[in-house]
């Protein structure tokens, strides 16, 4: 516990420190103050820190809430619930839960054989990969609470009505026969031993892979949006992908849909394209098309969905985030 | 001599794994045959829902990211 206030304390005074910190180092390197090139190093050097610090943040403390929901108890949960109410917990358990995409088709299945309705399963199926901590971390370092708060409140709702829909649709015969005649299971859930020590242990072991994982495309996303910020004009992109192009939002989903990018490949892109004056509505859909509906999923998937589910599934989620992008591109 | 099945669609963590069992068995002197099962419908049959899974004499020991080494080193 002592540990923990120790660790939050420190963590925020680096956080605060980061700014004149960066302003010292910028002021002590021989370029002009005030110019472009220094805007740029300045920008770097106080991004850079900044996105691993929340990132490495958020990570571990997700790390440690991870550790107490596990897929056994968020499936013993989700067994008890009907439609409506088991939707929104679903997609709210989505974000809790530890999930990779490889284990997309055990946890479906597991749901499934122990009661849990289609459409809550796809719920969380949805919010899962889509809003992550990654997601949410990356978007609160790079463009602030405003667009983090956005996506995740709208990632939520495409989950939540996403898997309400898919539920309403009542498929379970498009589910693989070998999936229907799987016995029923029961969503028992194991006696939690883990101490707090451990779950410092989990948050740690997460920050390490985690971190060390997507630390390259971070780097590459602040490199970007340290040379556009001094040096590219903007509204370049405001032509193509502007607020006005009305073609804008369906052309981004769809060119998001065979592109397969976890939440920290595809910031670079995104900070490219906002930094260039494409409208944020229309970015949001495309970073939520990358990341909820690419074709390995739907691959993997296949295995225990046939096809008239799969295609209801991309329908659904893909007016979703349409919506999204409009009413965004709309209210801003 | 153990039966060890390791869980998992083939994916890195899978086969990291596998290899750190085989390892942790060989530093400890005990025999194992380690098998990967990557069919999802004989993974699904165990009840496992994150990958990789370990089971050990048909016990199903561990679910979920690549186990601790410590972990491993209480099965054997």
């Amino acid at each position: 516990m002592l540990f923990l206030a120790a660790a939050t304390t420190l963590w925020f005074v680096l956080y605060l420190a980061l700014a004149p910190l960066a302003d010292t180092a910028v002021a002590a390197l021989p370029v002009e103050g005030g110019s472009r090139l220094a805007e740029s190093l300045r920008f770097f050097l106080y991004d850079t820190p900044k996105v691993l610090l929340l990132l490495a943040g958020v990570v571990m403390l997700m790390g440690m809430v991870n550790s107490w929901f596990t897929p056994e108890r968020t499936r013993a949960l989700l067994a008890r619930r009907g439609e409506g109410v088991g939707n929104v917990l679903a997609a709210l358990l989505g974000i809790v839960t530890p999930f990779c995409s490889c284990s997309a088709v055990p946890l479906f299945i597991g749901f499934v054989r122990a009661g849990v309705p289609l459409g809550n399963t796809f719920s969380f199926l949805i919010s899962a990969p889509m809003v992550n901590e990654v997601a949410l971390a990356l978007l609160l370092g790079m463009f602030g609470v405003r667009v983090a708060g956005l996506y995740l409140g709208l990632g939520l709702a495409i989950a939540i009505v996403s898997g309400w829909v898919i539920g309403r649709l009542k498929m379970e015969g498009s589910l693989e026969d070998w999936v229907r005649e799987m016995p029923h299971a029961d969503a028992t859930v194991g006696h939690d031993t883990l101490t707090l020590a451990d779950r410092i242990d989990v948050g740690f072991a997460s920050v390490r892979e985690i971190v060390g994982k997507v630390w390259p495309y971070i780097l590459a996303g602040i490199a970007v949006g340290a040379a556009i910020h001094g040096y590219v004009p903007e509204a370049l992109m405001a032509r193509f992908m502007g607020r006005d192009v009305w073609w804008a939002v369906p052309l981004s989903v769809l060119l998001g849909v065979p592109m397969y990018a976890n939440a920290a490949g595809i910031i670079p892109v995104v900070e490219a394209l906002l930094a260039k004056g494409a409208a944020l509505g229309t970015v949001l859909a495309f970073m939520m098309s990358v990341i909820a509906l690419s074709l390995p999923e739907m691959i993997i998937l296949r295995k225990v969905l046939k096809p008239r589910l799969i295609a209801a599934f991309v329908g659904v989620v893909a007016t979703g985030i349409l919506v999204v992008g409009y009413v965004f591109n709309a209210v801003l | 001599m153990k039966a060890v099945k390791v869980l998992g669609s083939g994916c890195a963590n899978c086969k990291a794994t596998a290899r750190l069992i085989e390892q942790v068995a060989a530093d400890r002197g005990v025999s194992v045959v380690v098998e990967k099962v990557e069919k999802m419908e004989d993974i699904a049959r165990f009840n496992v829902m994150a990958t990789p899974g370990v089971v050990i004499d048909g016990v199903v020991v561990h679910s979920g990211g690549i186990p601790a080494r410590s972990k491993v080193e209480g099965w054997f």
